[in-house]
């Protein structure tokens, strides 16, 4: 479609909202290398990532909405949200169960 | 022409209502409630193509969206418009309809000696034959193709409405899709037990099926008003879901009757963007075909169609039909035919015994049972056909001027893979059936092979039943009362997919896609089904192969020895059937493709006779005066560098920065400390991408000393504040700060020149802007023209500058009071222009250095980044690579003759042959400063380059000019007039 919905986002705190609110910002599973981390361990964290078919922890960042970045466990096949939270949350992501 | 004609009276059209229109140059009759293609049949039209790849006459083949062939231009005073369907085009007076695809004439079109050389054109071979070189496929290649083998042509007039589509958004707990018996059964069901129901049909009346079984019509119409009493219930005709995704979010084109295009001025379509909580799909199922050779010959039709034509519009597409079925409903045309009068040659069946094939001897029709058609003949049109025992045995021959077959029905799935359903092989109807998962919705009725009427109506309320619990709407649902009429006990069908033979069997007419097409994809190694769809364009384009889709699926079966249930269907995606841009552009189109921001003084800009830029969505001006080319800038840029002028920065990103750890938050986002600044002062910043690219500069004022406000280009306004929040709420979120973007409520406008501190002096009431006092890059709070507001010395152009900053509502007022206190000096105001030209003479730099793919070294930055403390891109700016000395770096150029101009974009190169590129110009101007022109460039090795002479090269403009490289500050290096 023109840019309009595909995913619709439960933010936690403006409600259900289309995605063309939000803008994504990558696997929230990875933590920034700190000031130790080597050369080697900043490029693999800045552009190595894994390509999972499954479920995926990434963040939201509701820029038409609230500003709040949100944490989100999508499904990468079926686009199921199973969780939103805050960027501090600790989500984990249910057990992969085949489609019916 | 051939012996189609109307017959007698349609469901749907109106016999005292003739409409006049024209086909190809002819001018025809039809009647209201026709649609293109039952007017042309009716008219005794049967050619109305020529086929994609071997320009094959081609007729009509079925009775709605899923139409192969006839494709046409339709010519109107919006241009015209190539690809709709004659099958669901409503016919109105004055249509002008053109056939595609055909040259010089759809009689005799030369390109069909591509007959003749059709072994030369097999699956693939695109692929094979243009696989070098790369150039002649742009060049050469691909515009020949398209011209021999394009489908319809797009021309563009003027449109007779603003915008010819609208874009609306619904909410439903309920999406039913398909108003057949399943359908109209969900929809009372759900509609009785409080559900917000929308259903939608894609024909123009709701019933499916039921509109072509006489003994339906009194329960369909009492369904029809049952919803239509119903409040919660939204019927929707002519309305098609083009599009399934995720989340519940569906798209629907609408195309509007003639009557409702007229209430709405002209609109014509409307694209529904749906969402619901739950699906049905009630899609129903879908005639195939049955690949044999010759069966995309004019006159062979499916029967589910043919019925149709003779039901809706009084149509009968042959005087004398003959029939190739493989199923008992297929007899049902059979019947119709018999009952209005018209004479069968026979009928062909693929199963020896059957029910129907009973019933239709008992009426004196010919059967041959256990038999299929081996080939049909005629020029342009069905004439006689060969059938022989598919157990071997003597051939036969009928004499037909159309052959209505049937190989089935399939149900349509396409929605349903969509949305992630998984498909199931059915044996009883040998075609698969699709499975979802109950949280998106369900399937019901001939969509889930649940064929017959009343069962597909019985199968649509359980669904419905099944969704009203799932979602809380009724303990007790309402069971609405209905007489069904009973659907006649049957023999079951059996598959045939293909009668093999000489010549062209085709699997899918759109494309040309023969059963030797798909063997050859077999034979090459293509077996999985989506590789064949891709090697043989199987499936594709408009009709999405729909009738052929699964017939292509078991000859490919055939092939790799296994049965259709291992090979399946290719997915389907998006959209199912064609679809007008001007449908998903809606009314956002001209003027309102995207919002436009304009400055607070946007009117008065205007009034000065301004000429404006788009900047992102801003307006700002560009110049102002009526000078030709460079005279008015250099007017602008001269009164700058001599005096003072004026200008609006008001479009800069604006963004407050407090908290008690806003310094710290600002050490990490930029690239140089920010915890140092002390309050009252103002400092450059540049900030780093995480990959050590720069992302974006400004100035930052330390307001409090828990309050900053940054300034970042008006490009990346919306980039940097979202790169801020991220990086505070994911990376920082021990951070004690708070982002606020104040762009929209500062109007800000930078003064600058030898002149400019006379010019502030007379609006400040309570600053002290002595030198001393207020010096470079002082920032502070002030009353201006009698508002508070606020005065940074700060200077983009390289004089004396200072930047004042006032709630946008006052703009007006300090911006006349400005000019007032400058006139003495001759003060002007400036546009981007000239400042463009200040900031380059300067060596500043800006989104054309900043252009994502340069370091702070590369523009001369690197000192600024911190070597103690952790900043976003820190660890790989160090990159090897990146402190190059071959990176391109900014240099200042100028020609050695200074009459010869620059170009943005020339390449610098020496001045040898074969020479390449070492860089290019990035920005350059005209100076006021310098005699001729200057620019800045990117240039490798630059700073290690400079006094060499190098040769711009701009070929496009036929210029190779001599230019030296020079130090990017080309006036004032030692920055002493921003300091006086």
């Amino acid at each position: 479609m023109t840019g309009k919905a595909v995913l619709r986002i439960p933010c936690p705190w403006c409600g259900v909202r289309d995605e063309v609110e939000f803008r994504y910002r990558g696997d929230a599973s990875l933590s920034r290398p700190g000031l130790a981390a080597s050369l080697a361990e900043c490029c693999a964290q800045t552009y190595e990532r894994t390509n999972p078919s499954g479920w995926h922890l990434e963040w939201w960042l509701h820029v038409g909405g609230c500003r709040k970045l949100l944490k989100l466990v999508r499904h990468t096949l079926t686009h199921e949200i199973h969780a939103v939270g805050q960027a501090q949350d600790r989500l984990t992501a249910p057990p992969e169960v085949p489609p019916p | 022409m051939s012996g189609s004609s109307r017959i007698g009276a349609g469901l749907w059209t109106q016999a005292e209502a003739p409409l006049g229109f024209c086909f190809d140059g002819r001018p025809l009759r039809g009647l209201r409630g026709d649609t293109l293609a039952s007017a042309l049949l009716a008219n005794g039209v049967r050619l109305v193509g020529r086929s994609f790849k071997y320009h094959r006459p081609r007729g009509i083949v079925t009775a709605g969206p899923e139409e192969p062939c006839a494709l046409v231009d339709v010519l109107g005073p919006a241009g015209r418009e190539p690809n709709r369907l004659a099958t669901t085009l409503a016919l109105q007076e004055g249509l002008i309809a053109e056939s595609q695809n055909r040259w010089p004439s759809l009689r005799f079109d030369v390109r069909s000696i591509g007959n003749l050389a059709a072994r030369f054109l097999p699956a693939g071979f695109y692929y094979k034959t243009f696989m070098a070189p790369g150039w002649a496929w742009e060049r050469l290649y691909e515009p020949t193709i398209r011209r021999a083998a394009g489908l319809g042509r797009l021309v563009v007039a003027a449109s007779d409405h603003a915008a010819p589509a609208e874009t609306v958004h619904d909410h439903a707990d309920v999406l039913v899709i398909g108003a057949g018996t399943a359908g109209l059964a969900a929809a009372q069901r759900l509609g009785l037990a409080g559900a917000r129901v929308m259903l939608l049909e894609q024909d123009a009346a709701m019933g499916g099926g039921s509109l072509l079984d006489r003994r339906w019509q009194a329960w369909r119409e009492a369904s029809i008003a049952a919803l239509d009493r119903l409040h919660n219930v939204r019927q929707l005709p002519r309305s098609c879901v083009v599009g399934a995704y995720g989340h519940g979010v569906y798209a629907a084109l609408e195309t509007l009757s003639s009557g409702e295009s007229a209430r709405f001025h002209g609109l014509r379509e409307r694209l529904r963007i749906i969402r619901a909580r739950r699906v049905l799909l009630t899609t129903g199922a879908i005639e195939r075909l049955i690949a044999f050779p010759g069966n995309d010959l004019p006159g062979v039709m499916l029967a589910g169609a043919a019925l149709a034509y003779l039901r809706r519009y009084g149509v009968a597409v042959g005087a004398h039909p003959a029939f190739f079925v493989n199923s008992d409903e297929a007899y049902q045309t059979v019947f119709e035919f018999a009952a209005a009068g018209i004479a069968s040659a026979g009928v062909i069946d693929v199963r020896p015994k059957s029910q129907a094939a009973d019933r239709a001897r008992a009426l004196g029709i010919s059967v041959q049972g256990g038999a299929a058609v081996q080939s049909v003949a005629g020029g342009r049109s069905v004439q006689r056909l060969k059938f022989a025992p598919l157990a071997g045995g003597n051939p036969g021959v009928l004499h037909a001027d159309c052959l209505l077959i049937s190989g089935g029905y399939t149900p349509a799935t396409a929605l349903a893979s969509q949305v992630g359903a998984t498909q199931v092989w059915q044996p009883s109807i040998a075609a698969y059936t699709p499975v979802l998962d109950p949280r998106i919705g369900r399937v019901a009725g001939a969509a889930r092979g649940c064929y017959g009427l009343a069962a597909a109506a019985l199968d649509g309320a359980a669904a419905a039943a099944s969704i009203a619990a799932e979602l809380r709407l009724a303990a007790r649902p309402v069971e609405p009362a209905w007489d069904l009429p009973p659907d006649p006990e049957q023999t079951p069908m059996e598959p045939l997919w293909e009668v093999r033979g000489r010549g062209k069997a085709f699997v899918d007419l759109q494309n040309d896609v023969t059963t030797e097409d798909v063997r050859l994809a077999q034979r090459e190694g293509y077996e999985h089904v989506e590789h064949m769809k891709r090697y043989t364009t199987h499936g594709m384009a408009t009709d999405q192969g729909r009738i052929g889709g699964l017939v292509g699926s078991a000859v490919l079966a055939q092939a790799r020895g296994l049965p259709v249930s291992e090979v399946g269907l290719p997915k389907f995606r998006p959209y199912t059937q064609p679809l007008p841009f001007a449908a998903l552009a809606g009314s956002e189109v001209g003027m309102h493709f995207k919002p436009r921001r304009r400055l607070p003084l946007h009117d008065w800009h205007e009034a000065a006779g301004a000429t404006f830029v788009s900047l992102g969505l801003w307006l700002r001006p560009l110049v102002y005066g009526r000078e030709t080319g460079w005279e008015a800038v250099i007017r602008e840029a001269r009164a700058v560098r001599r005096s003072v002028g004026l200008t609006d920065v008001s479009s800069l990103g604006k963004i407050d920065v407090q908290g008690p750890d806003a310094a710290r938050f600002l050490d990490f986002i930029y690239a140089n400390r920010f915890s140092t600044l002390p309050v009252g002062r103002a400092r450059y910043g540049i900030m780093l991408r995480e990959d050590g690219m720069l992302l974006d500069d400004g100035t930052t004022s330390r307001l409090a000393p828990e309050h900053f406000l940054i300034t970042t280009t008006t490009a990346n306004s919306a980039v940097v504040l979202e790169h801020m929040e991220f990086q505070l709420q994911s990376v920082c979120p021990h951070l004690d700060v708070l982002l606020c973007d104040v762009a929209d409520q500062w109007a800000q406008f930078a003064l600058a020149g030898p002149r400019s501190r006379e010019v502030v002096a007379a609006v400040v009431s309570d600053l002290d802007l002595s030198n001393e006092a207020f010096p470079f890059m002082a920032a502070s709070a002030a009353t201006l023209a009698g508002v508070p507001g606020r005065v940074f010395r700060i200077s983009f152009s390289g004089e004396l500058a200072f930047e004042l900053a006032v709630p946008a509502a006052h703009a007006v007022g300090l911006w006349t009071a400005l000019l007032a206190a400058g006139r003495a000096f001759g003060i002007v105001p400036y546009g981007l222009d000239a400042l463009n030209t200040l900031r380059i003479e300067k060596g500043h730099v800006t989104g054309a250095e900043l252009n994502g793919n340069t370091t702070a070294d590369d523009l001369g930055l690197q000192r600024m980044l911190k070597v103690q403390g952790d900043f976003v891109g820190r660890m790989l700016a160090q990159r090897p690579g990146l402190r190059s000395p071959d990176r391109l770096q900014l240099v200042g150029v100028r020609p050695i003759d200074r009459n010869q101009r620059l170009r943005n974009g020339a390449q610098l190169i020496v001045p040898a042959a074969g020479a390449r590129s070492l860089g290019y110009i990035t920005s350059s101007t005209p100076s006021v400063e310098l005699e001729g022109w200057v620019g800045l460039a990117l240039l490798a090795d630059g700073r290690g380059r400079t006094g060499q002479r190098l040769i711009a090269a701009s070929p496009i403009h036929g210029e190779n000019t001599e230019v030296e490289i020079l130090s990017p500050h080309m006036i004032d290096p030692a920055n002493a007039r921003v300091r006086t």
